[in-house]
């Protein structure tokens, strides 16, 4: 998959992250390699403490692997300054947490147009698209009100917004849907899907089916490796009748 | 198709065949793909042969000659839909197939119980795709929408079981 290297814009190869020493050495995460091509959505599933959120704090320049690499858009940024690798953070990788971290203080249009403002946009250029995300996201009407005073869903719909604000290459996302209820969820459902048409390249670590059934290929996790790959792409509603009680 | 559903879509007023089709393809959506419109048909006539339903002839219609009768529901037609909607019926899922399949596997060491969840994943999760992806077209509060719905939420129930099916023998080959 992705054999022209050059069109990977998230790669890792022997991706490595220990903890402690000798007897009580933890791998994990245990010599992962991948490739993210423009344009695609990738999930990683597996069952919790499987290392499936190191991972993705290695992809994203938050943590320092033990060993292998990571190259955005070609270039590496394992071995890379804290200088470097936070301008890495503000410009090129986006990140969606499970518990939305917005900022409580900022309304939700404070908190998209920070992000932009950080990538080193001008404050108008940064309040436009701020605006402009917010409206995208059926959030318009929100823009002026605290994290506090927004469901569950809408706040994960205004980190969403801030994550694309720098018009990152990649989007990581960790267990986006994990603290929404089924409603909430739908509408995730729905972003990433339109995230995807967009052509936005996503990486999405979960546990939920229904995140992981948006994506192109699926990579199963186990014990700090991945076990299993999976393409998505190719089912089809006529295979449902089965599923429905339609055949036979 | 079963033949109490057939009945019960021509409850509403003589139809032709065409309408009849018609009718369970909005309220199938893509899923109606699926349909085999001879078996239709087949249904109809047994239907009529058992006296559920009489046929009236009419000028209308397409070429087909089944399309030009008009069907409508006799009086036994009637009570057998009656007592149809009164049943309590439910879909029963074959768990215990795959279930026994893992146990097997791992018994007589034919395959590595792992494995055969993994493959099985796959399969769900590109069902489960395609059934959101389908949903998600749907005009919302359509027919269709529905019944994709009721899909997404026995395939996601699925995979959760196949969750605790990979835990449970991550555990047991750790354990041994």
């Amino acid at each position: 998959m992705n054999e022209a290297a050059g069109m990977s814009v998230l790669r890792a190869r022997g991706l490595r992250k220990e903890y402690g020493k000798g007897e009580g050495l933890v791998r994990a995460v245990d010599e992962v390699d991948l490739d993210v091509g423009a344009g695609e959505t990738v999930a990683i599933m597996g069952p919790s403490g499987c290392g499936k959120s190191t991972l993705l704090h290695l992809l994203g320049g938050l943590d320092r692997p033990s060993g292998g690499a990571v190259l955005v858009n070609n270039r590496r940024i394992d071995n890379l300054s804290e200088k470097a690798l936070a301008r890495i953070r503000r410009t090129d990788v986006s990140y969606v947490f499970q518990s939305f971290h917005l900022m409580e203080e900022l309304t939700a249009l404070e908190n998209v147009e920070l992000s932009a403002l950080l990538a080193g946009r001008s404050p108008r250029a940064a309040r436009r698209r701020a605006e402009e995300l917010l409206d995208q996201l059926g959030l318009a009407d929100r823009a002026r009100f605290l994290p506090s005073a927004l469901s569950g869903g809408q706040r994960q719909r205004v980190a969403v917004a801030r994550a694309l604000s720098n018009e990152p290459s990649v989007v990581l996302a960790d267990e986006p849907t994990g603290n929404l209820d089924s409603a909430a969820t739908l509408d995730v459902l729905r972003l990433f899907e339109e995230l995807h048409q967009s052509g936005q390249t996503l990486v999405v670590v979960t546990h939920d089916a229904r995140i992981a059934a948006t994506a192109d290929r699926m990579f199963s996790m186990r014990d700090g490796a991945f076990v299993d790959e999976t393409t998505l792409t190719g089912g089809t509603a006529g295979q449902l009748g089965a599923l429905a009680g339609l055949e036979g | 198709m079963q033949q109490e559903v057939v009945l019960a879509m021509l409850a509403k007023e003589p139809s032709h065949g065409y309408q009849l089709r018609a009718r369970l393809r909005d309220a199938l959506g893509p899923l109606g793909d699926a349909m085999n419109d001879g078996q239709v048909y087949v249904t109809l006539t047994r239907l009529e042969k058992a006296g559920l339903l009489a046929v009236e002839r009419s000028n209308a219609g397409g070429a087909d000659r089944s399309d030009r009768k008009v069907y409508a529901l006799t009086s036994d037609g009637q009570q057998r839909v009656a007592e149809w909607i009164a049943e309590v019926s439910w879909p029963r899922p074959d768990l215990a197939e795959f279930h026994l399949k893992l146990i097997a596997a791992a018994a007589a060491g034919l395959a590595d119980p792992l494995t055969i969840v993994d493959t099985q994943r796959r399969e769900l999760l590109r069902r489960l795709r395609a059934a959101q992806r389908a949903a998600m077209a749907e005009p919302e509060r359509s027919d269709a929408a529905l019944l994709l719905e009721g899909i997404v939420l026995r395939l996601q129930a699925d995979l959760r079981w196949l969750e605790a099916c990979e835990k449970n023998w991550t555990h047991r080959r750790s354990g041994s």
